[in-house]
């Protein structure tokens, strides 16, 4: 279990005021100028050295991600976006980031704007996040207040500022290139690649889109080393990591633990357990709605990391842990989530608009049962089909979670066409 | 029906919208629409119209078919009246695990009304969501700006009577618990003393 005195987010849940003075109490802003003084190189160089990736979902290396930013302006000036449209179901993590230790996020926007030599920086929020919106502007003023953001940035020479742009309701948002779109005024539609936003981001400039959690992190891995960072977790899978652990646990919670942890370990230690006992679980989505689904013979040993998940063809993304015990209608489960994709899919690419309707009207079918064994194989070709042939992966991400359904528990929806036939039948 | 009046910023919400404008670049006025959206269905009473979305066009300089398919893309603009409390369930996985429908049948029982509908003394609107994003506080609902999070059946039911009473609600767990800490007190920092988190303390 990671040791208290590894963890990043001190206030976590909020037993302490998120305001400047306790903040910088518990080490936010300390040292922030001499950080800057290293210059870009050395902050890039450690933020890589550092084995950070990317906490958003994709696991991108977050100080290679940095370094893609143009060094020498052509006029046009950079920008840093961060994502904190935070919508992907079973995740709930930047939320607590933002309304309880927002001075981290802000510090570092200040510190990776820097290293890309961005002007400003803007955090696009999901907009039901109105609290949490509250909190950043309410920090971002202290922040102001005491020179650390704005002309001279921190006493740096620097000159920085950070603003907050509400969104509206849109999951797709959440996709780097829709988020631009939005935060220009516009309908959240991604965009094609390339050109990528290092090249041509936010009104056409250079601009790096970064999770919440992977700007928070910054500066206390910067202010503790490289070292530290990646002296955590296991190689290519670095540090600490809130995870948000929902569903069918005694104690539902959020909590910063080290990367690697066993699933069942974490489930057990922080939240209580599985209802009624490990024994009683059914599966378990490690890494948000997007994630195939794993039964429990693999959440026995798997262990919560980038590769671990993925050699089980699963994922980490967002390290949003969805438990379910054996009480669930799992089919039901998945259903809920097609569903949920066919209401976010944004309607420009015709597998994913089409797609997602005729793969939840299905799906809701095989709950009932009220379906042909064929139509299993019809409909997993179907996510095939939908899968890498859209402009974002909405389509891949509501395709993996049916394929990950049929993987691990096609016996249990044959079993219910079977059961709906053989009623029909009497 | 008489015609309404016609809209125009208050003098409070017109500094608001520049603020907003002010965040972006030079030019770049129409990054301001969706928080201008928002001013403006504040100012309405809860939704937007036609004439709200041309206004808005002509103050940034857009198109009003641009402010049309940005106010028709976000779910969180509403193009008819919703009530004075616009109560929402989240319906996504995490909270139906936890018992979501239960909520909305409770919603639906104690109003009188459907998802969608808004009850005859306008007073509660009622909708379902996709995932709001407080999982580990599931289930939830949104009611207003703020969440209701480790709901019961009964205790939605309490806050929607109180509601209705024009009494006050608390947002946030409505059971004894922190935030998004375990339910019983956190399983991290027990050894912390208070505002001591800096770098070497052991």
């Amino acid at each position: 279990m990671l040791a208290d005195k590894d963890r990043i987010f001190t206030n976590l849940y909020g037993f302490e005021s998120p305001g400047i003075d306790a903040a910088m109490k518990r080490g936010d802003w300390d040292g922030t100028k001499d950080i800057i003084a290293k210059g870009q190189d050395w902050i890039i160089g450690e933020m890589k050295e550092s084995g950070l990736r990317g906490r958003g979902g994709a696991g991108f290396p977050t100080g290679l991600k940095w370094s893609f930013m143009p060094k020498e302006s052509d006029g046009r000036p950079s920008y840093l976006v961060v994502n904190a449209d935070e919508g992907e179901p079973g995740t709930c993590k930047d939320r607590d980031l933002m309304r309880h230790d927002p001075h981290k996020l802000i510090e570092g926007c200040l510190i990776a704007g820097f290293a890309m030599r961005a002007v400003a920086a803007y955090i696009y929020i999901r907009g039901e996040f109105y609290r949490e919106a509250e909190a950043l502007e309410q920090a971002i003023e202290e922040a102001r207040a005491k020179g650390f953001l704005g002309k001279d940035a921190c006493g740096s020479g620097y000159s920085f500022d950070v603003h907050v742009h509400r969104g509206a309701g849109a999951y797709i948002c959440g996709e780097e290139t829709a988020l631009i779109e939005s935060l220009e005024g516009k309908k959240g539609q991604p965009r094609l690649k390339p050109p990528f936003p290092a090249n041509v981001g936010v009104w056409g400039c250079p601009t790096t889109v970064n999770n919440v959690e992977s700007i928070a992190v910054a500066p206390t891995i910067l202010r503790r080393g490289a070292g530290w960072f990646s002296g955590l977790g296991r190689p290519n899978n670095t540090g600490t990591k809130v995870f948000s652990i929902s569903g069918h646990v005694n104690k539902p919670c959020n909590v910063e633990e080290e990367m690697g942890i066993p699933l069942k370990e974490l489930i057990e230690k922080h939240a209580g357990g599985v209802r009624g006992g490990w024994d009683n679980l059914l599966a378990v989505i490690p890494g948000g709605s997007s994630v195939p689904i794993l039964p429990k013979s693999i959440c026995d040993t798997v262990l919560m990391d980038f590769d671990s998940l993925r050699e089980h063809q699963s994922g980490l993304g967002t390290a949003a842990v969805i438990v379910m015990d054996k009480s669930t209608d799992v089919v039901k489960a998945i259903a809920r989530l097609s569903e949920f994709y066919k209401h976010e899919s944004c309607g420009q690419c015709t597998p994913c608009r089409e797609g997602t309707g005729w793969m939840w009207r299905v799906m809701e079918r095989l709950v009932t049962g009220e379906a042909e064994k064929s139509e299993i194989d019809t409909l997993l070709e179907v996510t095939k089909q939908i899968e890498g042939h859209t402009i974002c992966a909405l389509g891949d991400a509501a395709a993996w979670p049916i394929q990950g359904l049929m993987r691990h528990f096609r016996p249990e929806v044959e079993a219910r066409i079977e059961n709906y036939h053989a009623k029909a039948a009497e | 029906m008489n015609a309404p009046a016609k809209f125009a910023w208050t003098a409070e919400n017109e500094a608001a919208a520049q603020k907003h404008i002010a965040k972006y670049p030079e030019g770049k006025q129409q990054s301001a629409v969706m928080p201008l959206l928002d001013i403006a269905q504040r100012q309405n009473g809860g939704h937007v119209t036609q004439e709200i979305m041309e206004y808005i066009g002509k103050y940034l300089g857009m198109a009003p078919i641009r402010v049309q398919e940005v106010a028709s893309f976000y779910t969180m603009y509403n193009h008819k009246p919703v009530g004075t409390h616009h109560v929402q369930v989240c319906g996504t996985t995490p909270c139906w695990l936890r018992g979501a429908d239960d909520i909305m049948d409770a919603c639906v029982k104690r109003l009188g009304i459907k998802k969608g509908e808004t009850t005859a003394d306008g007073m509660f609107t009622l909708g379902e969501v996709e995932c709001a994003g407080a999982c580990v506080n599931g289930p939830m609902v949104s009611i207003g700006d703020d969440y209701f999070e480790d709901l019961t059946p009964e205790s939605v039911v309490a806050l929607l009577d109180k509601l209705a009473k024009g009494e006050a609600i608390k947002p946030g767990p409505q059971v004894d618990r922190q935030t998004s800490a375990p339910e019983g007190g956190p399983t991290t920092l027990l050894g912390k003393a208070k505002s001591d988190s800096k770098e070497g303390d052991a």
